[in-house]
């Protein structure tokens, strides 16, 4: 009897050592401990034995079914293993393949640049507000103390829409009615498009200015200079040379146009600043009592300044760009490169 | 404005160089725009004199020439030049120059025959940038003398863009003001006496417009010699600021202008029929001016005219039939003040721009006039003779231009600019920039001269100290005074956000013109009336666009002819509708999509767009805003009548627009895929609905399925809003899951196929309960759109 089941352990331990797959596995193991199977048949006949007898035998089958077990174990784990390895081999993909899906797009390179001088500004509590692009004369010319025939509206080219309406040359008028309908203290800036009927290799008949302003009580022209400094640094991201030559505006007094040092050519001279060293960016002043007065603000109380600056120059000179005809066209190879 | 810095320095000469000049100016607001110098570097040129001329023996073109070069031994020159001839003086070349280009000039042979030098043109000479021959010099030119020294080349030609106030600098005597003021050195202004008077003539002059015109003065001379010729020296001057040697008189006039900023004019006196008289023109009155244009005058011009015509265009250009010719002898010289303020716009209504208009709507010094007629007098008598006659002054002083002190306030430099300034520092700028300076108490009272017109305000006479001062040596403030705490406005999403939003779905932003063509606008929008713009740059840039499609359109041409044929374009800016009168100018978003969905790649086979990846890209956006939005069939002109979506706000409102781009229009416009389009406005999509927290249920929610049977016209929205209005608290969500049409389905109708979620808060739902529901939406499906369970 136990020789029989030492021959069918061998045997079974064969079969074991012959499954190549868990569901062969699997059957073997339930031809031995199945419910009919070897094992568990024996165990069911070892009741009829005598007691002496079935303690014998019973440790017999006992023994041969633990390593049974062990080597059934022992053989899944084996198989798992392979299983695993092949499962890896076979799902290893080439991972320098893209990915598959959407690709990202991006923003114009004049909505990015106005993006950072509005975060710039935006972290010292300026706020952004917007004005209409077709403007009445009043807003755009009259209440900047710019009257009919004034010399200074022929340095703008109008683009009329009826006697009394133009698209505005400038984002000024913004500060008009933000003053109009605001209270000081203020710090506002307005960004937008705008509009000047002329058409060359430098120039766009529309192009973006950003315009910004201060009015509260005791603002000096040490102000605006420290905050013309600060924002130009801090939107080139470098320690730049800046400038603030007098010069002329209607609406601001004193006025300045501010230069930086050419980033081009770190000042040296070159052909983007025409040899000078200097890059005009932009223009601001004090605002003038004459704006005050059209807008009802005291300017015995309040003093303020402003300043104005061409968006598409400020993102050639960032981005090395060397055609502002491009900012218009939208080629996707032009766009694409700023992200 | 252009000058000579020698001419300059010949008032105010201080010890800087060029470059500092240059800077000094620029600093003052005074821009420098360039910097030019007036001749090309050359040396070993002097003034020769052409004694013979021989045909050369071996060319046609040459000419063997002996020319005196001032050394004793005449020089053998060959030279081709057509106007060589005996007796002319040119500028020679001798052996060892070096011209421009460093061009060496050396002994040598010319078909045969030695030439010892070179006869120059100034072109050679790098002074102008053609010639059409020899350079010419005057007779009197002594020979021997370095063309250098002869001529002054050592000079620049400062060229300066003056801002509208600074009229005070368009002469020579204003610029040298600011320099002397900059470097702090005396500056006297140039003192004129008056000529004597040698005979009692006059013409009467009638001022019909003292307010446009409060000061006139006229002198009739008389006898000047109609052959004299203007001296070198005036026209190299002239010449060096772009204007053109004409006449002594004509001469005369512009250099004074030039001097002193006074515009003058010169009739021909024996053209007139006085008295002169200053009016307005009248209706359909003609005037024939120096540059050959007639003009057709309305009754608002100021004229000088005499009694049988319009003389001239006052303050801006002279009329040719009263003009000095070579034949004058006499003249009456007008040198006069006209209130800018009434001049202003009146040379551009002409289309004109002349160096006087440019002065006069600037304005000019109403104190001048005296030494300026003076000036031209002594000028005039001096190169062509003549006999000046008295000065005929008619003034209206009430209308001449006030010139109020103004109170500048110690403390407010200190306030405004940041610096202090001692009182004698601010009396020498002040007296320097020739104001007449009085102590106050806490200050001073400042006078402006004559030849300031925009000094108003105490804020001009801080802008004064400022830019001599210099605005660099200004303090500078890096601390902003007042900070408040910043905004999180919740309840609208910024339009960056959506912009992101777009990006990360792969749109690629664009920037647009707000004026479009025309052409676009009426295939885009045929049944708007767009906003007209009066002055165009150009045709295709003449309308304000109804729709950013209009922009977007050609964009996505312009990409589509550099092999672009996958595009994701959106906009966002301002539409210009006309509306009753009104113009509304409302912020919109807009995109536009055609090829692929996705770009090309691996393992995927590529999609074109269709109509539900663009709206699934709108239901992202709108999504964002939280609001409720709903989709609704719709025509518009540019858009596939079957492929046209309206969205529409809970209210009803119809806020923007998705479609394919008609069939008709994609291919007339050149358009080889189908174009998809969507059109926001921003208003709507931006305002966010605040969320509110909604307790969760702990019971599990359940899923079923059904399909429904309905005719062909009733639309998905149709179903899901039937379901909503069953107000069943225990659904979640519906969705719609597949729509069948075909084998099995009879025709006309479809099968839609939706799952219900249901899920209820206190308990878990029964099989009851969900029979229950189930049964009453499809009896309401049944009652309202004839739907059927499908077996």
């Amino acid at each position: 009897m136990s020789a029989s089941i030492e021959e069918i352990l061998t045997q079974a331990l064969q079969q074991l050592a012959h499954a190549t797959d868990l569901g062969q596995l699997d059957q073997v193991r339930v031809n031995y401990l199945g419910k009919k199977g070897f094992f568990t048949l024996q165990m069911k006949e070892l009741g009829a034995l005598e007691p002496e007898r079935r303690r014998v035998v019973g440790q017999v089958i006992n023994t041969a079914k633990n390593s049974f077990q062990d080597a059934l174990e022992a053989r899944k784990n084996l198989l798992v293993a392979d299983e695993l390895q092949q499962r890896l081999a076979q799902d290893c993909v080439d991972v320098t393949l893209p990915g598959r899906g959407q690709h990202i797009g991006g923003l114009h390179p004049v909505t990015i640049t106005l993006r950072r001088i509005a975060r710039i500004f935006a972290s010292v509590g300026f706020n952004v507000v917007e004005g209409p692009e077709i403007e009445d004369d009043y807003h755009n010319f009259g209440a900047l103390n710019i009257p009919e025939h004034h010399p200074a509206r022929a340095m703008h080219d109008t683009f009329y829409v009826d006697a009394r309406t133009v698209l505005r040359t400038h984002t000024s008028p913004v500060q008009i009615r933000a003053m109009e309908s605001q209270a000081p203290p203020l710090k506002v800036i307005a960004p937008g498009r705008v509009y000047r009927c002329d058409s060359d290799l430098t120039h766009t008949p529309m192009f973006h200015q950003v315009e910004g302003f201060l009015v509260d009580t005791d603002v000096s022209f040490a102000d605006l200079k420290g905050v013309v400094f600060e924002f130009l640094r801090a939107f080139f991201e470098k320690d730049i040379q800046v400038r603030f030559r007098p010069s002329y505006f209607p609406f601001t007094e004193p006025s300045a146009e501010v230069d930086i040092e050419c980033v081009i050519c770190d000042g040296q001279g070159c052909r983007v600043c025409s040899q000078t060293g200097w890059l005009e960016v932009m223009g601001c002043g004090m605002i003038h009592p004459e704006v005050f007065r059209s807008v009802g603000i005291d300017h015995q109380q309040y003093s303020g300044f402003a300043f104005g600056m061409g968006v598409e120059r400020l993102a050639m000179l960032r981005y090395g760009i060397n055609d502002l005809r491009m900012f218009f066209e939208n080629d996707l190879k032009f766009l694409q490169q700023f992200g | 404005m252009q000058v000579s810095e020698a001419w300059l320095r010949e008032w105010v000469n201080p010890s800087v160089d060029t470059a500092t000049l240059v800077e000094q100016l620029t600093m003052a607001g005074l821009e420098v725009d360039a910097v030019v110098p007036v001749a090309a570097v050359f040396n070993g040129v002097v003034v020769g004199e052409v004694l013979t001329t021989v045909q050369h023996p071996n060319a046609d073109k040459l000419k063997v020439c002996q020319v005196d070069v001032g050394t004793g031994e005449p020089l053998q020159i060959v030279c081709g030049a057509s106007n060589v001839r005996p007796g002319l003086k040119v500028p020679a070349a001798l052996i060892g120059a070096v011209l421009p280009g460093d061009f060496k000039i050396q002994k040598s042979k010319l078909r045969g025959e030695a030439s010892f030098g070179m006869l120059c043109s100034e072109t050679e000479l790098g002074i102008a940038s053609n010639a059409s021959g020899l350079m010419e010099l005057p007779a009197d030119a002594p020979v021997g003398n370095d063309i250098r020294d002869y001529l002054s080349l050592d000079d620049n030609l400062i060229e300066l863009g003056l801002t509208p106030n600074r009229a005070d600098c368009l002469s020579i005597e204003g610029i040298a003001r600011e320099i002397a003021v900059i470097n702090k050195h005396s500056f006297t202004a140039l003192v004129v006496q008056a000529v004597e008077q040698s005979h009692d003539e006059t013409l009467d002059v009638v001022i019909e417009q003292p307010e446009a015109c409060p000061l006139y003065l006229g002198r009739l001379i008389k006898g000047i010699n109609p052959h004299a010729v203007t001296p070198l020296w005036m026209q190299e001057r002239l010449r060096r600021s772009g204007i053109r040697s004409l006449s002594p008189v004509v001469d005369v006039t512009n250099y004074v202008l030039l001097e002193l900023g006074q515009p003058l004019h010169a009739f021909d006196a024996d053209k007139l029929t006085a008295p002169i008289c200053v009016r307005t023109s009248r209706k359909s009155e003609s005037l024939a001016l120096l540059n050959d244009q007639t003009l057709a005058l309305d009754g608002q011009a100021l004229v000088i005219a005499d009694q049988t015509r319009a003389l001239a265009l006052a303050g801006v250009m002279g009329g040719s039939d009263s003009a000095v010719s070579d034949q004058t002898t006499a003249i009456f010289l007008e040198c006069a003040f006209f209130n800018p303020l009434r001049l202003a716009g009146k040379a551009r209504q002409f289309g004109l721009h002349t160096d006087s208009s440019h002065r006069f709507e600037r304005g000019v010094d109403f104190t001048l006039q005296t030494r300026a007629i003076e000036r031209a007098t002594q000028l005039i008598l001096d190169i062509a003779g003549g006999h000046a006659g008295p000065i005929n002054n008619q003034v209206s002083e009430a209308h001449l231009p006030a010139r109020n002190p103004v109170a500048l306030r110690k403390q407010r430099i200190e306030k405004m600019l940041g610096i202090q300034l001692g009182d004698s520092d601010i009396s020498a700028l002040f007296e320097g920039l020739g104001m007449a300076v009085t102590s106050m108490a806490d200050g001073w009272q400042i006078r402006p001269p004559g030849f300031r017109f925009d000094i108003a305000i105490e804020e001009d006479l801080l802008e004064e100290i400022g830019r001599i001062y210099g605005y660099n040596n200004l303090p500078s403030n890096s601390l902003l005074m007042r900070s408040e705490l910043g905004k999180a406005p919740e309840a609208r999403l910024p339009l960056s956000r959506l912009q992101d939003c777009l990006v990360d779905r792969g749109y690629q932003e664009a920037i647009t013109y707000s004026f479009v063509d025309e052409a676009i606008q009426n295939l885009i929008a045929p049944g708007e009336r767009p906003i007209r713009i009066q002055n165009p740059i150009s045709s295709e840039l003449a309308i304000m666009r109804t729709s950013l499609w209009c922009g977007l359109i050609p964009a996505a041409i312009y990409n589509l002819n550099r092999q672009q044929n996958r595009l994701r374009l959106f906009e966002s800016g301002l539409r210009f509708i006309a509306d009753a009168g009104e113009t509304r100018q409302q912020a919109m978003l807009a995109g536009l999509v055609l090829g692929s969905v996705n770009a090309e790649q691996w393992g995927e086979t590529l999609r074109n767009v269709d109509f539900f990846d663009i709206k699934a890209d709108v239901e992202v956006l709108l999504a964002l805003s939280a609001g409720k939005f709903n989709f609704r069939a719709a025509q518009h002109p540019a858009l596939h009548p079957g492929q046209c979506a309206e969205i529409v706000t809970g209210n009803g409102s119809v806020v923007g627009l998705l479609g394919m781009l008609h069939p008709n229009l994609e291919k007339s416009l050149g358009f080889d895929s189908p174009v998809f389009l969507f059109e926001l406005e921003q208003d709507a999509v931006l305002d966010k609905t605040i969320a509110k927290f909604a307790a969760l249920s702990k019971f599990p929610s359940v899923r079923r399925d059904m399909a429904l049977l309905v005719k062909q016209s009733v639309s998905a929205a149709d179903i899901l809003t039937c379901i909503e209005n069953c107000r069943e608290p225990a659904i979640r969500e519906t969705v719609i899951f597949d729509v069948y049409q075909g084998k099995g389905v009879e025709d006309g109708c479809k099968s839609v196929a939706l799952s219900v979620s249901m899920q209820d808060v206190s308990q878990t739902l029964t099989d009851v309960e969900i029979d229950a529901i189930f049964s009453r939406l499809l009896e309401k499906l049944a009652v309202n759109l004839d739907a059927k369970l499908r077996a």
